[in-house]
């Protein structure tokens, strides 16, 4: 049951990698920090386009993380081999791991860059980082990917309360410290897709751009395939959230019927690597069997109202 | 006529805010914004929002007493009209955000849980968890996303501001941006453009700001013309996190809660910190402020962490300036409750557990008081005209500013919890003065003359194109970039000298004569960053040498700006009667200090240099009072400016 979340996906890249853990490896000398370590990145210039790895040594200083790193990348952009290039493409914002802009897969595990520290990066695998784009959504350039597709099923499943307006009508429903308990964890989800590049089930969507076609055609071609395809972990988990709402219960109907559709619940092998990987621990498995219970509930009301 | 549509710039509350209330008034809207919405730097803040409510209105409480800790707490230079507004909108804006889904902390009963919050006496901050701006914004976000799906919002998100469109007669009529994937350079026509950006700590390098808060939006407004308001007001915040990427935020709220700061008395104790004893430990804070104790207003708590560990050498570590913020008397339970995430912040980033072991914190540049000066029609009653085109308009017709962008609201030091009510707030408001400007429009944006737009495009893609064929200068921005850091840090944070101030402007000219001959290490057509932080580097001088140029011209103390050659320090006599002469020359003394900078500073691009005028603050409401939290002498000071007031206007001294 506790697959190795970590690689469901089979980038080819010669050095087989695992789990983030290499078991016996020498602690270089005990204590004492390294001068210096090495990154590889998995770059890509655009999309549809050959990804290749790239050598870069950083000079150690304390308190470092991969979005430190990589600023010390970008600032030189030289590889090991002293060669002037482009500087590394990646995304990030907060910088405190509630955004979600920088997840990327690091030795091997999909995560936010942003709470990756150096030191215990060298601990787990002396001498060296190694960075990859995340693997289930298509490389705009090197480590950033093009999530729309996150957002996109927040729509499929109408993650958002119903209110009439936003006119001063008084306080919302009274709720309990329970209630408040059970949804705030839910409410925590930043995006970031991990739960996503985790699960077996999520398969990459990549659409090429057609000749001519407009952005906003090319937008509306993107949606229809992503409609088609899973929706994943997190918007189901979502679309509970809502669901438990006094107000956004009332259209728990049609979420779940957008949970019935194609690309919705059943596609979920309940592997449960989406809950081991996220980042806000989000019991993502407990809202995927309420969505279980939901749909069937659901599926013989709708036999009865035939 | 044209349908009409309105450019939103940015998309964290305060966009956000805007764009669901336009929407529901039947306008479209676009936003544009660097970062998907979801991801905006709103997401950071931790501690609440406030509001006058139920409870503490019992105790006394109203929306006056809010609007009274706002002027005061903001040392009475803002507009008071807008603040009175915002204060009684206050509970209204959060039932909303309650009915929105917010998963606010809540109370054994069911009601909205309340924390205490700096600068008041009074428990007016609702909050979820410790995440409040987070899920504040995903509210807003969802609500946003609702009426895209519904149609009437675009999203362009990955997209870069770069100025706005203005026509042969000053008036903006639509924006430019730049696709941050494939780097096209595209002018939006709009009715109005509501900027909403966010504020400017990356002009400091290392902040408690998100990665985008360059201020680069901002400026691009500012050399178009929008003049920019209270530039020198930055607030450093009196306790963050120090790290080699950016100095995280530990939240007020975890003193709300009843967080203690403190240093050991001897320097440099080497003990580990619990084992020493509560009689060596020197809990400064609560000595020299006892009605306010650890929860005396930032611009206050800065300073005084400052000083003890810079003038007073307690600092708890040798070659790190730190002190202790101590949770560890409260039980773990109820701090996993109120402070969970907060806590885990510093053990994430810290590798150590503040539920057991005291946090090490010190100041960092937080919160940008100043921004693009904005206009507001008042009412009678004192408040604001809502529905009036005025609203949020920056002095360039059909440009507005909103959130925490514009210098409105928080004066010379913001409360604690003001800004994520005055963000929402400010998106609520711009939206029916937009909806009456569109209603008097006469001819919509997409009807002009084509070449106005594709003109003002074609400009801006001659200079991304002179950008990036710019080799041979061999400046490093990224290298910039810290250097200026490093010298607003110096020269514009916590105590400011001329002296300083003067050397750090001359620098900054320097930079900026370099940052001019940056070369690029991508000169690529495709998801170049490279490109677009050199473009936002070079946008921060304008504001950055604002910022220098107002704190170097005001000549006193005010709020977040301290200036130790110009602050007036307490009364010395003990002689009772001469104590009282003391206290009648400080007031004298105030009062010709209110006469002369009880001003906004007005910053207007010239050129390359900003230029600085004055305006004056509408004080009508509640007349200025001295600011004395601490100072010694503070009873006999408040008594004769008490009674001065009553002498002039009988009614006047109600706080
Ligand atoms: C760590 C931290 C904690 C805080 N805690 C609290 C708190 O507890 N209570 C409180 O009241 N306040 C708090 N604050 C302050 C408050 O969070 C901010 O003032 C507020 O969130 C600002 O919101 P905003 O909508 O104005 O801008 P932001 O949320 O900063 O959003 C700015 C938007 O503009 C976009 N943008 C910027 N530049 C461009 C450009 N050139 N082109 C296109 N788009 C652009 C961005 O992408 C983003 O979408 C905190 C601040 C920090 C730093
Ligand atoms: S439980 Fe379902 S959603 Fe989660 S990883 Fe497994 S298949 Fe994917
Ligand atoms: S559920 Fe967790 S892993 Fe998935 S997107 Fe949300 S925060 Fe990320
Ligand atoms: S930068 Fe926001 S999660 Fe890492």
């Amino acid at each position: 049951m506790a697959a190795s979340h970590d690689h469901s996906h089979g980038h080819s890249n010669g050095n087989g990698h695992a789990n983030g853990h290499s078991d016996g490896h020498a602690d270089s000398n005990g204590h004492g920090k390294p001068d210096s370590f090495e990154v590889r990145i998995l770059r890509q210039d655009g999309p549809g386009q050959a990804s290749y790895w790239e050598r870069h040594r950083v000079a150690y200083e304390p308190d470092m993380n991969v979005i430190s790193v990589l600023q010390r990348i970008a600032s030189k952009a030289k590889t090991v081999d002293n060669e002037q290039v482009a500087p590394v493409a990646w995304e990030c914002n907060c910088l405190e791991e509630v955004c979600g802009a920088c997840t990327m897969v690091i030795n091997g595990r999909v995560r936010q860059s942003c709470s990756a520290l150096v030191d215990r990066l060298l601990t787990d695998n002396p001498g060296e980082i190694e960075l990859q784009p995340m693997t289930k959504f298509p490389v705009v350039r090197d480590l950033v990917v093009d999530r729309s597709r996150i957002f996109r099923a927040l729509q499929r499943v109408q993650a958002w309360v119903p209110v009439e307006g936003y006119y001063d009508m008084g306080a919302g429903p009274r709720q309990s410290q329970e209630q408040q308990e059970q949804s705030y964890p839910l409410s925590e989800c930043m995006s970031c897709g991990c739960c996503l590049e985790a699960c077996p089930q999520y398969l990459k969507v990549e659409i090429a751009r057609e000749e001519g076609e407009t952005d906003e055609q090319f937008a509306e071609r993107k949606k229809a395939a992503y409609d088609k395809n899973f929706v994943g972990a997190h918007a189901i988990s979502q679309a509970m959230l809502f669901n438990s709402h006094p107000t956004g219960r009332m259209n728990a109907g049609e979420r779940t019927d957008a949970l019935m559709g194609e690309g919705g619940l059943q596609i979920c092998g309940n592997a449960q690597n989406c809950v081991a990987v996220c980042p806000k621990h989000i019991p993502l498995t407990t809202s995927i069997a309420r969505a279980g219970r939901a749909t069937t509930v659901r599926m013989i009301q709708r036999w009865f109202d035939k | 006529m044209a349908k009409q549509r309105v450019m939103v710039i940015g998309g964290g509350l305060a966009g956000l805010a805007a764009t669901m209330k336009l929407a529901e008034l039947g306008i479209a809207v676009d936003m544009m914004s660097l970062v998907p919405v979801k991801r905006s730097h709103s997401v950071c803040a931790q501690g609440g929002i406030n509001s006058v409510n139920d409870l503490t209105r019992q105790q006394g409480d109203t929306e006056w007493q809010h609007f009274d800790d706002t002027v005061y707490g903001g040392d009475f230079l803002q507009h008071q009209p807008p603040v009175k507004e915002m204060a009684d909108w206050g509970p209204k804006i959060i039932d909303l955000m309650d009915r929105l889904g917010v998963p606010f902390n809540r109370t054994q009963e069911g009601f909205l849980d309340r924390r205490r919050f700096g600068g008041t006496l009074y428990k007016r901050t609702a909050f979820a968890g410790a995440t409040t701006g987070q899920q504040l914004l995903y509210a807003l976000d969802e609500q946003v996303r609702r009426w895209e799906s519904a149609g009437l919002v675009r999203k362009f998100e990955y997209w870069d501001f770069l100025g706005p469109v203005l026509d042969g007669d000053g008036v903006c009529r639509g924006a430019l941006g730049q696709d941050l994937v494939s780097m096209e350079i595209r002018s939006f026509p709009a009715d109005a453009v509501v900027v909403a950006s966010g504020g400017c700590g990356l002009i400091y390098g290392r902040s408690t700001m998100s990665m985008v808060c360059t201020g680069s939006a901002v400026s691009r407004c500012f050399k178009a013309g929008a003049k920019y308001g209270n530039g020198e007001f930055i607030q450093v915040h009196p306790t963050a996190i120090p790290g080699a990427d950016k100095l995280r935020l530990m939240s007020e709220s975890a003193r709300g809660e009843g967080g203690r700061v403190w240093v050991p008395r001897k320097p440099q104790d080497q003990r580990d910190a619990k084992s020493i004893p509560e009689s060596e430990r020197y809990y400064f804070l609560e000595d020299r402020y006892p009605k306010y104790g650890n929860l005396v207003p930032r611009d206050i708590a800065t300073r005084e962490i400052f000083d003890i560990c810079v003038n007073e050498g307690l600092s708890v570590e040798r070659d790190r300036q730190c002190v202790y913020l101590d949770l560890t008397h409260i039980s773990k339970r109820e701090l996993d409750r109120k402070l969970g995430g907060i806590l885990d912040i510093y053990e994430k980033f810290q590798g150590v557990d503040p539920r057991t072991t005291p946090m090490k914190i010190f100041p960092a540049v937080h919160y940008s008081m100043g921004g693009l000066w904005v206009d507001y029609q008042r009412t009678a009653a004192g408040g604001l005209q809502i529905g009036s085109p005025k609203t949020h308009v920056t002095n360039v017709p059909g440009l507005y500013a909103i959130g925490e962008c514009d210098y409105q609201y928080h004066g010379a030091n913001r409360l604690g919890a003001n800004s994520l009510l005055s963000c929402i707030f400010t998106g609520l408001v711009v939206a029916p003065a937009i909806e009456t400007l569109l209603k008097n429009n006469k001819k919509a944006a997409a009807d002009l003359d084509a070449s106005l737009f594709e003109s003002a495009r074609r400009d801006k893609q001659r200079e991304h194109d002179a950008l990036l064929r710019r080799t041979g200068g061999g400046e490093n921005p990224y290298v910039i970039h810290q250097e200026l850091g490093d010298i607003m840090t110096r020269a514009a944070t916590v105590v400011r000298r001329n002296a300083q101030l003067d050397a750090a402007y001359d620098k900054v000219c320097e930079l900026e004569a370099r940052a001019a001959k940056c070369s690029l290490s991508d000169s690529g057509n495709w998801t170049n960053q490279n490109v677009v932080f050199t473009r936002a580097l070079i946008d921060m001088f304008p504001i950055a040498k604002t910022i220098l140029k107002g704190a170097r011209m005001r000549d006193e103390s005010r709020g977040a700006h301290f200036k130790p050659d110009f602050s007036m320090p307490g009364l010395k006599a003990t002689d009772p009667a001469e104590r009282r002469r003391e206290a009648e020359a400080w007031c004298d003394q105030f009062e010709a200090n209110t006469n002369k900078w009880l001003k906004s500073t007005i910053s207007t691009l010239k050129g390359t240099e900003p230029e600085i005028t004055y305006e004056d603050v509408d004080t009508s409401i509640i007349p200025p009072r001295p600011r004395l939290y601490g100072l010694v002498g503070a009873e006999l000071i408040e008594e004769v400016w008490k009674n001065r007031l009553a002498a002039k206007k009988p009614l006047a001294a109600s706080a």
